[in-house]
């Protein structure tokens, strides 16, 4: 175990999976990450072509052109510039290329804002990209390397993107255990395309479809999805066999077996929930997590599951749908519904990168306490420690 | 036929996309007008102008021809007409 910053700690696991090509465009907070891995290849010590793009919407078709000829491939980004890559995010998925991209979460302008919450990876949702969130740097950089194993699945075949918190989690130094290449190796085979474009054999990528297939393609990947969340689960268990860690399936739970309230978020502020919640149980307080780490494809019965036996949710978001909710609070919800599952509230927080410390958490939870006691809720989706002097 | 993965196919799968059904108006050249000076060939988008090696004179691929209308409109010795198509 080593002291080391969080993107690098990704850096070492990319080089660990012998990605063939990389592309990427530096942009805060995901800098240090593609920093790293092109030193790593102009030392030599990562043999792989790194592409130096102009923008990130090359970065991304470098990485579509460079996986359809079977190359495994990987690149880093963030905030505008995934909002740059939007469309080809969604032709990397539907071409069925498993290309894997750390997300270095940060907030969307306007206005101008480089801090952390989740909206650049909530707003790519429906790209067709699998989405998990990591909750510490260790996580972070183990998630690559199941990221592989999950995306170049022959009965999964889509492209994964990891999200860790921007800064929170890409520039904290922490003791981080990497994995050793001969283990790696062991763990990932080789990517095998079922097609990919030679000279000798010419294909074409996306060609155009017509009304009568084009919803069949759509299924298709619709049950790509369906299937990551068997592969996901069980590549988890793979790697805790091989590795020794886990950090649990499409969700992981924290004090949750006899909780009265459940705590649902994604990302860092997990860690801070779980301090929150010890010292909340020292008080006598059942109180518990739901940690989300897929968010598509969406663990609905894992969630329903996971929360039947408790009297309330309280659903944190990084991110706000503007004119509705923050999105896991909507789809928590939605997975509830007909369920007789528990009372769900909603709270937007963190966005571009305010605080989220125990006391927010202990805030929520005596709200969500109230809310028990009293049957009803004072908003059904509040915006945590709003200013409103300012306002 | 089963749908492939991410619909990739062998080359050349435009050929089998006529896109001649997606027209509107359809050029009818005249043959005695045409001066066979290549133009509609030359600005056909979709290369469906071509020359007819017996005459010397044009004529269009209807599998293909949108029905733009580009080489009516260019044509310097106005042969070609858009005339609406009726199935």
């Amino acid at each position: 175990m080593e002291i080391m910053e969080g993107s690098r700690a990704v850096a070492e696991a990319v080089k660990a999976c012998r990605p063939n090509v990389i592309a990427a465009y530096p942009i805060t907070p995901q800098t240090h990450i593609v920093e790293e891995i092109s030193r790593m290849v102009a030392d030599g010590e990562l043999v792989s072509e790194y592409v130096r793009v102009e923008s990130e919407h090359s970065a991304m078709s470098v990485c579509v052109g460079a996986s359809a000829t079977g190359a495994r491939t990987y690149t880093a980004t963030t905030s505008q510039g995934m909002a740059l890559m939007h469309e080809v995010l969604f032709n990397a998925a539907g071409l069925r290329l498993p290309i894997v991209m750390t997300a270095a979460n940060r907030s969307l302008s306007a206005p101008i804002n480089i801090w952390n919450d989740h909206q650049d990876m909530i707003s790519e949702r429906d790209s067709g990209w699998i989405q998990l969130y990591s909750e510490d740097a260790q996580e972070a950089s183990d998630m690559i390397i199941q990221a592989y194993k999950i995306a170049e699945d022959h009965d999964i075949l889509l492209p994964v993107m990891i999200g860790m918190d921007g800064f929170i989690l890409t520039h904290v130094h922490e003791p981080v255990e990497l994995c050793s290449q001969e283990k790696v190796d062991d763990f990932l085979p080789l990517y095998d395309p079922i097609q990919y474009l030679t000279t000798e054999n010419p294909l074409s990528f996306g060609t155009i479809v017509y009304p009568n297939t084009y919803t069949e393609f759509r299924y298709m990947i619709h049950e790509a999805m369906k299937k990551a969340e068997r592969k996901i689960v069980d590549v988890a268990s793979e790697f805790q066999d091989k590795f020794g860690r886990y950090y649990g399936g499409l969700i992981d739970t924290y004090e949750a077996d006899d909780a009265d309230l459940l705590i649902l978020a994604m990302g860092s502020v997990i860690g801070t929930a779980k301090d929150a919640v010890d010292e909340l149980r020292s008080e006598g307080k059942k109180v518990g997590i739901v940690k989300v780490r897929c968010y598509r494809p969406f663990p609905a019965e894992a969630i329903v599951e996971s929360t039947k036996d408790a009297k309330a949710i309280a659903v944190l978001d990084k991110n706000i749908s503007l004119g509705y909710e923050g999105a896991l609070y909507t789809d928590v919800k939605s997975a509830l519904y007909g369920k007789n599952g528990p009372l769900a509230m909603g709270f937007v927080l963190g966005l571009g990168g305010r605080d989220i410390n125990k006391k927010t958490i202990k805030n929520i939870v005596a709200k969500a306490d109230k809310a028990i006691k009293s049957g009803i809720f004072e908003a059904e989706t509040e915006f945590v420690d709003l200013d409103l002097e300012v306002l | 036929m089963k749908l492939s993965i991410g619909s990739v196919t062998k080359p050349g799968s435009t050929r089998i996309n006529k896109t001649g059904s997606w027209r509107t108006f359809k050029p009818i050249i005249d043959i005695e007008a045409c001066i066979g000076c290549g133009t509609c060939s030359m600005l056909c988008p979709e290369g469906s102008a071509y020359k007819d090696n017996v005459s010397g004179k044009y004529a269009i691929d209807y599998d293909y021809c949108k029905g733009c209308g580009i080489c009516a409109q260019e044509c310097p010795v106005k042969a070609i007409e858009m005339v609406m198509e009726e199935k």
